[in-house]
């Protein structure tokens, strides 16, 4: 394993009913540092499924995760520590709505990284500015629009210090308008050389940012190549078919 | 008895002020009732002890049944939501088993009436105990099954999502449960508590059958002793019960109106 690698994924099963539904059929793939990987496909394809294994929030019925090279599917692993360095961002942001968005920010470094509550508001309120949120620091996340709650999600996710961002389709449950200001975000970040995962429909993201793009259907994974390649010539008829529905 | 009538008439037209005794016939006959049943012989400090018992049972009993209802809810959302999808060993069979004496305390409690289970308490399991510790356990331990489901309600109400958001910040099962799930569980049932919490304040009342002499039990000993009803059940027991519920119903109100200060 090279130097550079930092998820491998291999021969990823995840069956629901006794085999009966196969989400993920034999998933085997690579993730290395810096890279965006962008994971497309249509509904019930399994990609949302791939993604929430490489954290264990789904558990896969069979295959290894590696991360850092550490075997994180081994009964054995502490999973909570490499969890920490996986940021995950949900479609429905999943804020905790009693805290104010400075509390989101701030309550995994403070519980988990045991940081000084002076220096993890420091670093939050920083992160805050980034994304262009720091008058929103006080507030509750009720009082947030769709993007702004998608914005403090993805910085509540970095204030861990990640390796990895997951994001679990970021766009899909937001107003079209608000879509762009989570992009850019997305955006700065990959330019800033965070390693991605996106699970995403935003297809002018794919093409734009992403360094692979991964292309699923049925629980496997069809297509595999440069954004530039998956787009204008596909090669095989499954994604041929779904980029003329979806472009 | 005649004496004792008497003696409390004298009594009464000795310290009653003048102006008092001249009102109408039933001003002053009620009048005299009020003295009769809560000033002579000092019969207000039966129900003033009285009270006393009766809160302490409510707050000793309602701490119990918190930590008891708290714990409980937990074993039952653990198995609920994980028992079946973790791996075979002991610490499956354990969190069967626990979740499998969760329900059978559940099905006791709930199944049989309090009176029972205070007079079960009293007169086999604690023997050795005084009343007061006996009513603490009792009440306690038969709300502890009322507050577990309230808790597992609240619990089951909170969006999985938030779960997920928790550990994939690196946070365990239980600190998520800590810090995420159960401060916003509580949020959302607190009205139903506070529902309990009433409820156990005034059922602490059938305290009475194993002797102890709590708020309602002193207006029975008094209506006993001086063959006046209404006065000391009216006045000296339900007015106070109401009173103490209008009292917790407000400030629950205030604590209700403070934690949902986030969803504005």
């Amino acid at each position: 394993m090279n130097d550079n690698m930092l998820i491998s994924v291999l021969n990823l099963k995840k069956y629901y009913k006794g085999g009966e539904i196969k989400a993920l059929d034999g998933v085997s793939a690579d993730i290395h540092k810096g890279e965006v990987v962008v994971v497309i496909g249509p509904s019930g394809s399994g990609k949302s499924t791939f993604l929430r294994c490489l954290n264990l929030l789904e558990v896969p019925t069979d295959g290894h995760i590696l991360f850092n090279g550490t075997d994180i599917t081994d009964a054995k692993t502490d999973i909570n520590v490499h969890r920490q360095k996986m940021g995950m961002v949900f479609q429905h942001f999943n804020l905790f709505p009693h805290m104010t968005v400075l509390k989101n920010m701030t309550i995994g470094p403070i519980k988990i990284l045991k940081k000084s509550k002076d220096e993890a508001e420091a670093q939050a309120m920083a992160l805050l500015k980034r994304v262009g949120l720091e008058d929103r620091a006080s507030a509750y996340p009720s009082q947030l629009s769709g993007g702004q709650k998608q914005r403090i999600a993805i910085v509540r996710a970095l204030c861990m210090n990640p390796d990895v961002m997951l994001f679990d389709e970021p766009t899909s449950a937001l107003d079209p308008e608000m879509v762009g200001e989570v992009l850019d975000v997305m955006k700065q970040l990959a330019r800033e050389g965070m390693t991605m995962v996106v699970v995403t429909h935003e297809m002018g993201f794919a093409r734009e940012v992403g360094s692979r793009v991964i292309f699923m259907d049925e629980g496997k994974i069809v297509e595999e190549n440069q954004p530039s390649v998956i787009f204008d010539s596909p090669e095989s008829d499954r994604l041929k078919s779904f980029l003329k529905k979806v472009l | 008895m005649g004496t004792q009538v008497s003696e409390v008439m004298s009594q009464w037209l000795n310290t009653a002020p003048q102006w008092i005794l001249n009102l109408p016939k039933g001003l002053s006959e009620f009048c005299y009732k009020i003295f009769k049943c809560f000033i002579f012989d000092d019969r207000y400090m039966l129900f003033v002890k009285g009270l006393g018992n009766t809160l302490v049972i409510t707050f000793f009993a309602l701490l119990i049944g918190i930590a008891l209802g708290v714990l409980v809810s937990l074993v039952r959302v653990t198995w609920d939501k994980n028992g079946l999808e973790m791996r075979r060993g002991p610490g499956k069979f354990f969190l069967w088993l626990a979740n499998f004496l969760c329900k059978i305390y559940l099905t006791i409690i709930r199944g049989t009436p309090v009176v029972v289970q205070i007079l079960i308490y009293y007169f086999i399991i604690m023997t050795s105990s005084d009343k007061l510790t006996t009513a603490i356990v009792a009440f306690g331990v038969n709300s502890g099954a009322y507050v577990a489901e309230i808790m597992r309600s609240g619990i089951m109400s909170i969006d999985i999502g938030q779960n997920e958001a928790g550990r994939s910040l690196g946070f365990g099962y239980v600190a998520t449960m800590r810090f995420i799930i159960l401060p916003q569980a509580f949020k959302n049932v607190l009205p139903a508590l506070a529902n309990e919490f009433i409820v156990l304040l005034k059922e602490t009342a059938v305290a009475g059958y194993i002797g102890l002499a709590d708020l309602a039990y002193a207006g029975s000993i008094v209506g006993g002793n001086t063959y006046e009803y209404l006065v000391p059940l009216v006045f000296g027991v339900a007015l106070v019960y109401l009173i103490l519920v209008m009292f917790f119903t407000w400030l629950v109100g205030k604590l209700e109106r403070r934690l949902r200060a986030s969803e504005r």
